[in-house]
């Protein structure tokens, strides 16, 4: 889960990492009101940040100066609904204004080749990292990090050093970041992120390490050991289908199609969506509308809601149930199909291929043959099931 | 021959008196695995029946080890308990732990890896199928009556899709059937698999499955170019995922441009991999090479 980047900074803030004061507001007079406890008595400036969970939304206009809480309010009204690469702007984030010497650029994430954890720092931060990497690699440091020992004293002078800190600022500075990436560090571990990103982190005109902005990505399958994250994701963000599934346990993806797929296990369904897109090329360009996986068990009742969801979404014109009766045998998948039919009555009122096999499938297709139910088509492949369920949408679209 | 498991792999499981651990313990012994015993310090010193297979439940891995000689572990417990569960049986010293486990924390993953790495220890998994050396061992939740032993080698990240590939090449068997997972750090690798399978004389044909996320597909195509002699037949799921959305497997995800299906099918062509568009198309390019 990608946080917001008031997020980041409220989590940095709570492991010491230094930040400066920010204020998340989702209309502009919550903004004219942060501006005003950000400027007090002194003035000065603040900035308006468009919360967004992607990139370039300085180039696109998301972030702008305001020199007075008036100003703030009225750069956030600009701000608030604005399009940045498909992400409506629901909310902005008031920051205190910096008074910026110099900036740097550091993250630590997984590295999935190595299998451990990769720290990058560089004294030439603010650009996109993809180019700095891309145009002067040898600008960005990248020193690996043991997963039980992290980012200690030693390793965070390591990446300092290797970043050349001590020549290219000061060894005084030097020191102050590694203190900071050690705070950050805790972000990552005692977090459980995957990925801690500041860019820029900058030095301040009177001499103080500052991360400006953050990016942090969590570890969902850690979340048991934080019930706090809960309340970090964006419900009113997710598409409403997706929500739903959510609450059933359901693993559920929407997509912009009109066959919808249910099948079991993650790599099967990925591979179904494919199928169903090839067979779609010859039948007016149908797609897959959903990513579904009900697991090894397929009982009846994860079928019925499985299909209830998919059924809820009106662009779907039909259905293809893909499923490998592997230690669920194909008697029992088909047991639930049929169930899952009962349960569902009426609302199940468009074509519905089912293709079984595996173990026992003569008798899962016996079972669902027999029942007969007027909707319910029988496929013997993969391929002959995905060409017949985009057949049958086509037709119906 | 077979790769990393043999009929004379002797299996402990850890987790076997949970209700997961009892269901895949039966199957795995009416597949033919020598399952030697289990793990749970509070029922030490009791047995566990399997039908006519009374199976000993030690109080720890290090005493199921000494009294069996246990070679391989297979790890049935919740996420919490996965990381402690494996380091234990790192520290008791055996050499091959399957983790069948989804939904452990990837930093667990990666402190229990890095650990196993320390002590030469092997990993499969986690969030995996286990793996099969058909007519010999089975460890895991690989059905073992799809097919028998034969000449074909699978490695894949997904379960259902190594079931499927299993059941549409049924009538050639396959030496061994290995499934590696779908997190974003697991313990062997397909360039693991790959190597064990040019050096097992019963493997002819070797058959891979990869998925979107990471680029492990590619370092695999690299590698098959440089080490592998026999022939290999891929597939690749995943090319109709949108971007930043995981899909179901934790490490199944396309971030930005990289992880891309089409990425990775043209790293496997570039190093001679013929790749079938579907499950099977790419059965029958490995039927062709087969008959």
């Amino acid at each position: 889960m990608d946080l917001f980047e008031y997020q980041a900074r409220d989590m940095f803030e709570k492991h010491g990492v230094p930040v400066l004061g920010g204020v998340v507001a989702t209309t502009s007079e919550e903004a004219r009101a942060g501006a005003q406890q950000l400027l007090g008595e002194e003035g000065g400036v603040v900035v308006v940040k468009a919360q967004v969970k992607t990139g370039g939304r300085g180039k696109a206009g998301g972030v702008k100066l305001a020199r007075s809480a008036d100003e703030a309010a009225e750069k956030a009204g600009e701000i608030l609904g604005m399009d940045i690469k498909g992400h409506t702007v629901h909310r902005v984030m008031i920051a205190a204004g910096a008074k910026i010497a110099q900036e740097f650029y550091f993250s630590v994430l997984l590295d999935r080749a190595e299998r451990r954890y990769l720290a990058m720092a560089s004294v030439e931060g603010g650009m996109e990292i993809e180019q700095l990497a891309v145009e002067r690699p040898e600008a960005l440091a990248r020193v690996a990090v043991d997963p039980r020992t992290g980012i200690d004293q030693a390793k965070a002078d390591e990446i300092v050093a290797a970043a050349g800190f001590p020549e290219k600022t000061s060894p005084e500075i030097a020191a102050k970041v590694a203190a900071v990436l050690q705070k950050l560090w805790h972000v990552y571990d005692q977090e459980d992120a995957t990925l801690v990103e500041v860019n820029p982190l900058v030095l301040t005109e009177d001499g103080e390490i500052v991360a400006l902005d953050g990016k942090v990505t969590l570890d969902t399958n850690a979340d048991f050991r934080h019930p706090d994250h809960a309340e970090l994701e964006d419900t009113a963000a997710a598409d409403p289908l997706e929500a739903a599934a959510k609450e059933k346990d359901l693993n559920y993806v929407k997509l912009d199609g009109e066959v919808g797929i249910i099948g079991n296990g993650a790599g099967l369904v990925m591979s179904t969506l494919d199928v169903v897109a090839y067979a779609g090329e010859k039948h007016g360009g149908v797609k897959p509308a959903n990513f579904l996986d009900i697991g090894g068990g397929a009982s009846a009742e994860i079928m019925a809601a499985g299909l209830h969801i998919i059924l809820t979404d009106p662009q779907v014109k039909s259905v293809f149930v893909n499923v490998f009766g592997g230690i669920t045998a194909c008697d029992a998948v088909a047991n639930g199909i049929v169930h899952a039919l009962e349960i569902l009555g009426d609302e199940e009122n468009k074509p519905l291929v089912v293709r079984l096999d595996g173990n026992n499938v003569e008798e899962g297709r016996r079972i669902l043959a027999e029942a007969g139910h007027p909707l319910v088509v029988l496929a013997d492949t993969m391929d002959g099931g995905a060409d017949k369920a985009a057949e049958l949408a086509n037709a119906a679209a | 021959m077979a790769i990393f498991l043999t009929e004379a792999s002797k299996v402990i499981v850890q987790g076997m008196t949970g209700s997961e651990g009892t269901k895949h313990t039966t199957r795995m012994l009416a597949s033919g695995t020598n399952v030697v015993g289990g793990v749970n310090p509070r029922k030490a010193g009791t047995t566990q029946s399997f039908g006519d297979v009374d199976v000993p439940v030690f109080g720890s891995v290090t005493e199921a080890v000494d009294k069996t000689g246990a070679d391989v572990s297979v790890i049935f417990v919740p996420p919490a308990h996965t990381k402690g569960a494996v380091i234990e049986a790192i520290d008791a010293g055996v050499p091959l732990v399957v983790i069948i486990t989804e939904g452990v924390p990837v930093d667990d993953t990666a402190e229990f890896f890095a650990h196993a790495q320390d002590k030469g220890v092997q990993l499969i998994g986690p969030n995996c199928p286990g793996l099969i050396s058909p007519g010999k061992s089975n460890v895991g939740i690989i059905p073992a009556d799809i097919t028998g032993p034969g000449r074909v080698g699978l490695v894949s990240k997904s379960g259902t899709l190594t079931y499927q590939m299993m059941y549409e090449l049924r009538d050639f068997g396959f030496s061994t059937a290995i499934g590696i997972g779908g997190d974003p750090i697991i313990g062997t690798t397909h360039i693991d698999a790959l190597a064990a399978f040019e050096a097992d004389p019963d493997t002819e044909v070797i058959v891979m499955i990869g998925e979107i996320g990471g680029d492990a597909e590619e370092r695999a195509a690299a590698f098959i170019a440089e080490h592998v002699t026999k022939p290999v037949v891929g597939y690749v799921a995943g090319f109709t995922a949108p971007e930043g959305k995981t899909m179901g497997h934790a490490g199944a995800i396309v971030s930005g441009s990289s992880g891309t299906a089409q990425a990775k099918k043209e790293a496997l062509e570039a190093a001679g991999v013929k790749v079938g568009k579907t499950p099977s198309e790419t059965a029958q390019l490995a039927r062709a090479l087969l008959s």
